[in-house]
């Protein structure tokens, strides 16, 4: 039994050391914001309903903070994990292609689906992720406020 | 600890299911630690109490690992190890899609003692629980356990299906099978603006259901056990979750009462610092 108990144990340190072998900063590859474009028609078509929810933003602030900064950053300006949210791609994207992504994740990319969110709160993070046009990027001389934790 | 205190703790959205799975993985490099209490009445035996610590790992983010190890006390008797379990949940569709179907394989080596009810197959029943301790350890299981979790995400409620196969690879045991159902909400779809403990949007109320389903040579409900529990778990801000069980026993066959209790915590990076403990780069 000990014998078998340190293989298992071995396999899992294995395991994770592999599973979290140093990968290509993805910030830098343009290629993490393709899958925004393969957001069907009619699921980038559709409209938030927040839009116009003055707790909207500061609600998806919150949430970012809570689920998301750990992987795209505080100010989501990017990590090593995940890209930045104030991309083009990203910020030229409508709603809907935002929202659809949020419940797809892309998972071969490591990013996880986000449907285990109620679908008022991924709206709520879109939200957010689009106020972020009318701020600043990090660096600049008035950046944004750190999404709260 | 060293690795958990250069981990950060995550906050996560957790299920408040203890026996049914959803379709949702550990997020990629990030360590959840739980502690699961049962207490369970026991007829023509004495009352126990089971607990198993849980490490669960999010590989990749199709890919989650977890190694369980398990105990109980049993009241007037003693307190055991009872074993370990190596648990792998593989999802098998990239994107979203009205069902999202996940494969779970697990490997245990538990003795006959334990008593945690991660899940009920073949033809478990109350019965079982009662052999002392000293007799009961003397088994000793190697299991081999399939699972197909489906799941659904609609209006917010989440509602999942695992039906269970199980294969005790010591001696000639048949083929066993079981099933949990679950379903939950959260109290609140929307989130409030201010972070907040009490939030309804913090609390995710459901109900699961789950029992045995024979063997391979006597499949059905004949001589099982089956429980209905309703669950709630509590996300707090401060990364912390809280999840309470109260469950019923459906037939004579099962225990009359197990009450259910655990608390988890997450921590993101821990993959990282295990990859630069190994001299992988930051």
């Amino acid at each position: 039994m000990r014998l078998q108990s340190s293989a298992v144990a071995l396999l899992l340190t294995l395991g994770v050391a592999l599973a979290q072998a140093p990968s290509k900063p993805v910030a830098k590859d343009n290629s993490v914001y393709a899958e925004l474009a393969k957001a069907p028609k009619r699921a980038a078509a559709r409209r938030n309903p927040f839009a116009t929810d003055p707790d909207a933003v500061a609600a998806g602030g919150k949430l970012f903070g809570l689920h998301c900064a750990e992987c795209h950053g505080d100010m989501a300006e990017g990590t090593k994990k995940a890209p930045s949210l104030f991309a083009d791609e990203v910020q030229r994207a409508t709603p809907g292609t935002l929202f659809w992504l949020l419940t797809n994740g892309v998972v071969r990319r490591g990013m996880p689906v986000w449907s285990k969110l109620p679908e008022a709160q991924r709206w709520q993070l879109v939200s957010y992720i689009k106020s972020m046009t009318l701020a600043s990027k990090p660096g600049d001389a008035d950046p944004p406020h750190p999404a709260p934790h | 600890m060293v690795l958990l205190a250069a981990a950060l703790p995550l906050h996560a959205q957790e299920s408040p299911y203890i026996v049914t799975y959803d379709h949702y993985l550990e997020e990629p490099g990030s360590l959840e630690v739980e502690y699961f209490s049962t207490f369970g009445t026991q007829r023509a035996g004495n009352d126990f109490h089971a607990f198993w610590a849980e490490f669960e790992y999010g590989a990749t983010a199709w890919w989650t690992t977890e190694l369980y190890f398990d105990g109980q006390t049993t009241f007037n008797d003693s307190t055991l190890f009872t074993g370990f379990r190596w648990e792998n949940r593989f999802r098998l569709l990239a994107r979203e899609h009205i069902i999202n179907p996940v494969l779970y394989i697990e490997y245990e080596q538990t003795s006959g003692a334990d008593k945690i009810l991660k899940e009920v197959e073949g033809h478990d029943v109350e019965a079982d629980y009662a052999v002392p301790n000293a007799l009961a350890r003397q088994e000793h299981d190697h299991e081999i356990e399939s699972k197909l979790l489906l799941s659904s995400t609609f209006a917010g409620w989440n509602i999942a299906e695992n039906t269970i196969a199980t294969k005790n690879v010591t001696g000639g045991n048949p083929w066993e099978f079981g099933y949990a159902i679950g379903a939950s909400r959260p109290l609140a779809l929307k989130a409030s603006a201010q972070r907040c403990s009490f939030c309804p949007e913090n609390f995710i109320a459901g109900v699961e259901m789950y029992g045995g389903l024979g063997d391979r040579y006597s499949f059905g409900l004949h001589n099982t056990s089956h429980y209905v529990a309703p669950v709630i778990a509590w996300n707090l801000p401060s990364d912390w979750t809280l999840r309470l069980s109260p469950g019923f026993g459906l037939n004579d066959n099962s225990h009359r009462f197990l009450l259910r209790w655990g608390v988890s915590r997450e921590f993101s990076g821990f993959g990282a610092a295990v990859s630069r403990l190994f001299g992988g780069r930051q």
